[in-house]
């Protein structure tokens, strides 16, 4: 197979290009007949490898500016809907008939992150159209599937172009592949890989052999500070509604003008939320195994109760005044129970809920949270008509 | 790990020990060390860290395994009981490989808000 570093070619130089000698199959006719290959002008493809199959295209573990951007994108949640590659059959560095075979997402973060572990190594790297979503949630959906895997092995003609029958899976594709169903229906015996790409090469030297380590999924403080800023965009998202309301909601009331009292009371509502926003978004993913209980509502609650409590002392209520007395207990209601609502919704971002638990979690923490947070809305109201 | 357990005695993870040949598929694709191999067969060593992705049912190619698979997450069962479709599925696609959320294994399995019959 000839590497070609040459800038991304079309459609028609192809067709003017010598016939390839040694293959002994494949016109072009039969490469179009077929689901064709990934596009050589995405960005991040460096040249072209002629295959059996076609041209490939070929990519690098170094990651360029604009992967990296484009992953700090996603985590602030900008464009990471469509963050996705072409599926098919890639080529990293100079791979050959012998070469593994890893299969991945075409989440373009998966994608990146793999290559990226892999310095240095020449293979083929297969992304299944998961529809731009990461292995793992996409094999829970069934999208990283037994069928789409088969069928993509099949349409980028992987068989021509190895002549070996073996692939490499990441082990949290294990949801949707039954590994001897696709054995069974492609030929292509599977190997579940490690869980962390940054694993793979020391898996490879070991022949193919991971540690009970690499088999365990972690939820390390890194791992549950990079999902902080989606936390918070989409806590955000709410709060452009929530806010401007709890301000105007401020200025009834009170023996001062409107304005005055939205200034006053509104600001330290929208203030409050922002605290309970903060607790659920930000402290809880840090300090989740730290935290007393074992559902994320506890956790949360806790968290939201330090905060209410801290909040009402900052603010030096009068406690002999009835009106400010019932306003410190209507934050004491609603801060915990809006940061308990957030940590209850982390659930999803973690590695180790089950539906079952998450279903009994929910059963007594979503009507106890909007519960008490709907009285504690009502009693605020009512301390602001009362003053 | 040992704070990275969720509830105790929840989850529906059942093993047929009859069936299972001792293959180790399950031990293979298990994210949380649930089962262990005792002798020629597979044993549930930590149960209540098994969070129902359903790996395991799904590579056990004697069917020794079965699991209600699901994916444990409040906001994916909130939004299809507001019957949000789309919306479901965008609290997966930020967590790179983090998160293991899914709107239709929820619509699917979820018991919450329909009681189990």
């Amino acid at each position: 197979m000839n590497n070609n570093d040459n800038p991304p070619r079309h459609g028609d130089e192809m067709k003017i290009l010598p016939p390839s000698i040694d293959s002994a199959c494949c016109l072009p006719a039969q490469n179009e007949a077929q689901v064709s290959p990934p596009s050589l002008s995405q960005s991040f493809v460096i040249g072209s490898v002629s295959t059996p199959a076609g041209r490939l295209p070929q990519v690098s573990s170094q990651l360029r500016r604009h992967d990296y951007w484009g992953a700090v994108k996603a985590r602030w949640g900008v464009g990471r809907m469509d963050y996705a590659i072409d599926p098919g059959l890639y080529a990293l560095g100079n791979p050959d008939s012998n070469s593994p075979v890893l299969a991945t997402a075409n989440y373009k973060m998966s994608f990146d992150e793999l290559r990226k572990s892999l310095p240095g190594k020449n293979l083929w790297i297969l992304a299944l159209d998961t529809k731009g979503i990461n292995v793992w949630c996409a094999a829970g959906k069934g999208t990283f599937g037994t069928d789409e895997l088969v069928s993509r092995i099949e349409s980028s003609g992987l068989e021509k172009i190895v002549s070996h029958r073996s692939l490499i899976l990441p082990q949290l594709a294990g949801p949707g592949v039954a590994a001897h169903m696709v054995k069974k229906l492609s030929g292509f015996g599977i190997r579940y890989g490690p869980i962390k790409a940054a694993d793979i090469p020391a898996y490879m030297d070991a022949g193919f052999k991971a540690t009970p380590e690499m088999r365990l999924k972690t939820f390390t403080l890194r791992e549950r500070a990079t999902l902080i800023p989606v936390e918070l965009v989409e806590a955000f998202k709410p709060s452009l509604i929530i806010l401007p309301l709890l301000f105007l909601i401020g200025g009834i009331g009170g023996p001062s003008g409107f304005w005055a009292n939205a200034l006053n009371h509104g600001s330290f509502a929208v203030l409050a939320f922002l605290a309970a926003v903060l607790g659920g978004a930000v402290i809880h993913p840090l300090l989740l195994p730290y935290l007393p209980g074992r559902a994320f509502s506890t956790k949360g609650l806790l968290i939201g109760m330090i905060i209410a409590f801290f909040l009402i002392y900052m603010r030096g209520y009068d406690f002999l005044i009835w009106p400010e007395r019932i306003e410190a207990l209507a934050w004491l209601l609603i801060v915990p129970a809006f940061t308990a609502y957030l940590a209850m919704n982390f659930t999803g971002c973690s590695t180790y809920t089950s539906l079952s638990g998450v279903n009994k979690e929910m059963r007594w923490a979503l009507p106890l949270e909007v519960g008490t947070g709907v009285c504690g809305l009502v009693i605020w109201i009512a301390s602001r008509l009362m003053a | 790990m040992n704070n990275m357990i969720y509830l105790r005695n929840v989850v529906t993870l059942k093993l047929n020990g009859e069936k299972c040949t001792g293959c180790g598929m399950c031990l293979e694709v298990c994210p949380h060390e649930v089962f262990k191999m005792n002798g020629k067969r597979i044993a549930v060593r930590n149960r209540d860290a098994c969070m129902e992705c359903g790996a395991c049912s799904r590579n056990c190619p004697f069917e020794a395994l079965s699991v209600q698979a699901g994916v444990g997450c409040a906001a994916a069962v909130i939004n299809t009981m507001l019957g949000r479709k789309d919306a479901a599925a965008s609290c997966c696609l930020n967590k790179a490989e983090a998160s293991p959320c899914s709107n239709k294994e929820v619509t699917r399995n979820s018991a919450f808000w329909r009681p189990k019959t």
